[in-house]
């Protein structure tokens, strides 16, 4: 199903849908958000992409397999946990630098934890996606 | 004492698993991975035995929260000791898998699902918060439903289906019970639940919720009645995925069972007695099931819920004697189950098939390794000096001193039939020629000699670990003696997670 009215749609709403994921992500540690729930909607931005234009046009935004952002987001979250380690920490002791980032606001280690869940969120999401669409394109040849 | 460093096993299996992910489909590099960070691991396991040991008790509270409120984890004599022979099972399992899981089920992530696997092992020993410890568990039964159906074969998925449900349905049980006892007491911390759970006015309640633990933890350690999944499903996974399953997964649901049965609710005369009843019947059950098996791997299965039996009746006895007996027990049971499934696994690549009937003449055609692995098979039956000799000592020398007779009884019974089970085993596989209408396909004897290494380094290093501890019995006793004054009198424990009560 191509409609000329969705993939227009879908060129405004990929960027908008992406910021918003990621506005979810920082904002998840005070208020209701965070990186799962940002790793969703950054990945139904993707899976609406491919409804617009088929999956193997969204293959080349991502330019690299999504199974990739797994073991990624993995380490990231993992370092996070085990960062205050070396400072003489628990694990998982929120680490927080001292002023706020302009537009940002205080950045800690949760965040990088958030950060790791939302590629892995995003590329579980994916994998499962693209597995079942590009094998039913495979088998429809 | 505050250590932040006790979560070392659990984060060298994550980070192992991770450098895995990263090197996906490069099946080379992540055997050396495995092996490396299995290796590690067992390095990290000693480091912190020998710590708690010196130190007493460590804790950690995750992100710095103050003890009954944030997630403790607490390594005790206990779970320190199993970490370790977790670890050196997990050690054993990733050299034998280089080899013994075939490269297809490797593409597919196999090597990370197990460390995954290990990794939820150590935490859910680690734990000292009781909803955590469900966490862990998910973390184990989802890694386990992993390596179980890799590789989708018809049997695989039968198998699958039946452990998946009984273990959803372990989880559910387990899961009701945390909920209502955090009704309860308003606790999740298992160091304050010991507290809080005295001060409760209506035991009634606390024994109700009590069941529901034991429903779940019987599920997950094959108990009878709940023990039917085991069997029909542990034959199906290849060898080392089995001895993964049998030496450790039903194990922790017996470490589960002493952590909580000794910390929170202390068994009662019913439960007690209930738990004498299930022992005894476990026992039975599982001899009788071992007895008419000829598939070497289904035998193995019924041998592991037989065994659980002894074990259960030790928590069931609730003495120092006897738990010293069950922890004993425990600890021979790791290594000397997973060696077992890693036999079968290297008959099944010697032979073709693990049928009895068709097996034959493997002590013919290769005597030093069944030397080792006779080895192995005294040890399980429990012949002196191996390792599990001894715990069976303080179970017949508790259950004649509080007079259970029946539970003797099931002792003895379950002692003869391993004995005549492997005695006919060993006769059938080792001894007996190879029958003259079978065709053997020997795929052990054409490997290059660094891959049959591999297959048997890991059977003789759980052998020499079997042996270490039946030799230096004093040492390992003396460890288990702290282990169950540990265990009876949970003071120390409380003291370490909540500091000085007064």
């Amino acid at each position: 199903m191509k409609s000329p009215i969705l993939q227009s749609a879908t060129k405004y709403l990929l960027p908008i849908l992406l910021l918003f994921s990621f506005f979810l992500l920082l904002r998840g540690h005070y208020y209701p958000g965070g990186g799962f729930v940002g790793g969703l909607v950054a990945s139904i931005a993707f899976v609406l992409h491919s409804f617009a234009n088929g999956p193997e046009e969204t293959m080349k935004i991502l330019k690299r397999k999504p199974l990739s952002l797994i073991p990624t987001g993995l380490a990231i979250s993992a370092l996070s946990v085990t960062l205050p380690l070396l400072l003489g920490y628990p694990p998982m002791t929120g680490l927080w630098f001292e002023e706020p980032i302009p537009f940002i606001g205080m950045i800690g280690s949760s965040l990088f934890f958030d950060l790791g869940v939302y590629l892995v969120v995003i590329g579980v999401v994916l994998t499962i996606l693209f597995t079942i669409s590009l094998n039913n394109l495979e088998e429809k040849r | 004492m505050i250590d932040n460093h006790i979560l070392g096993p659990v984060f060298i299996h994550l980070f192992t698993a991770i450098l895995q992910l990263i090197a996906w489909r490069k099946t080379v590099t992540q055997r050396y991975i495995s092996g490396i960070g299995s290796f590690l691991g067992v390095l990290v396991a000693i480091r912190l035995l020998s710590k708690v040991q010196d130190q007493g008790i460590l804790t950690m509270n995750a992100s710095n929260w103050e003890s009954p409120f944030g997630i403790v984890f607490v390594a005790d004599l206990l779970s320190s000791t199993l970490v370790l022979i977790t670890s050196l099972a997990g050690l054993a399992v990733s050299l034998f898998s280089s080899t013994g899981i075939n490269r297809q089920r490797m593409l597919y992530g196999y090597f990370p699902i197990f460390h995954f696997l290990v990794m939820g092992l150590n935490g859910a020993f680690l734990t000292g918060d009781i909803f955590n410890l469900y966490v862990w568990f998910e973390v184990i039964i989802i890694s386990s439903f992993v390596l179980m159906t890799l590789g989708g074969r018809k049997t695989q998925l039968e198998g699958a289906v039946k452990y998946m449900a009984l273990n959803i349905l372990a989880s559910t049980f387990f899961l009701t019970g945390i909920g209502i006892l955090y009704g309860i007491t308003g606790s999740l911390n298992m160091a304050d639940l010991s507290q809080k759970i005295k001060l409760v006015n209506n035991q009634f309640l606390i024994g109700i919720t009590s069941m529901f633990f034991l429903l779940g933890f019987g599920i997950k350690s094959a108990v009878f009645p709940l023990y039917y999944w085991l069997p029909s499903s542990y034959h199906t996974p290849p060898s080392a995925v089995a001895a993964t399953f049998g030496g450790l997964l039903t194990k922790v649901g017996i470490y589960a069972m002493l952590r909580v049965f000794s910390l929170i609710f202390i068994p009662d005369e019913f439960t007690r007695n209930l738990l004498m009843i299930l022992a005894v019947l476990t026992i039975v059950t599982g001899s009788l099931g071992a007895l008419i098996k000829l598939n070497i791997r289904r035998l193995f299965s019924y041998l592991i819920v037989c065994h659980i039996g002894f074990m259960i009746g030790g928590i069931g006895m609730f003495t120092k004697v006897a738990l010293m007996g069950t922890v004993f027990y425990l600890f021979h049971d790791i290594l000397v189950k997973t060696n077992m499934f890693l036999i079968a696994g290297l008959i099944r690549q010697m032979r073709g098939t693990m049928d009895m009937k068709s097996l034959g003449g493997i002590y013919a055609q290769y005597p030093k390794i069944s030397l080792l692995i006779a080895l192995v098979l005294f040890s399980l039956v429990g012949i002196p000096p191996l390792s599990g000799f001894w715990p069976k000592v303080f179970l017949f020398k508790e259950a004649f001193n509080i007079s259970e007779y029946a539970f003797v009884a099931a002792l003895v019974l379950g002692s003869f039939v391993t004995l005549f089970v492997i005695a006919r085993m060993w006769s059938e596989v080792f001894w007996k020629d190879v029958p003259s209408d079978v065709n053997i396909e020997d795929k052990y004897n054409p490997m290059p000699l660094a891959r049959r290494i591999l297959l048997v380094m890991p059977i003789a290093l759980l052998a020499i670990a079997t042996v270490f501890i039946g030799i230096n019995a004093e040492v390992v006793v003396k460890l288990v003696d702290q282990i169950a004054s540990q265990l009876v009198d949970t003071s120390s424990y409380v003291e370490a997670v909540l500091g000085k009560q007064n």
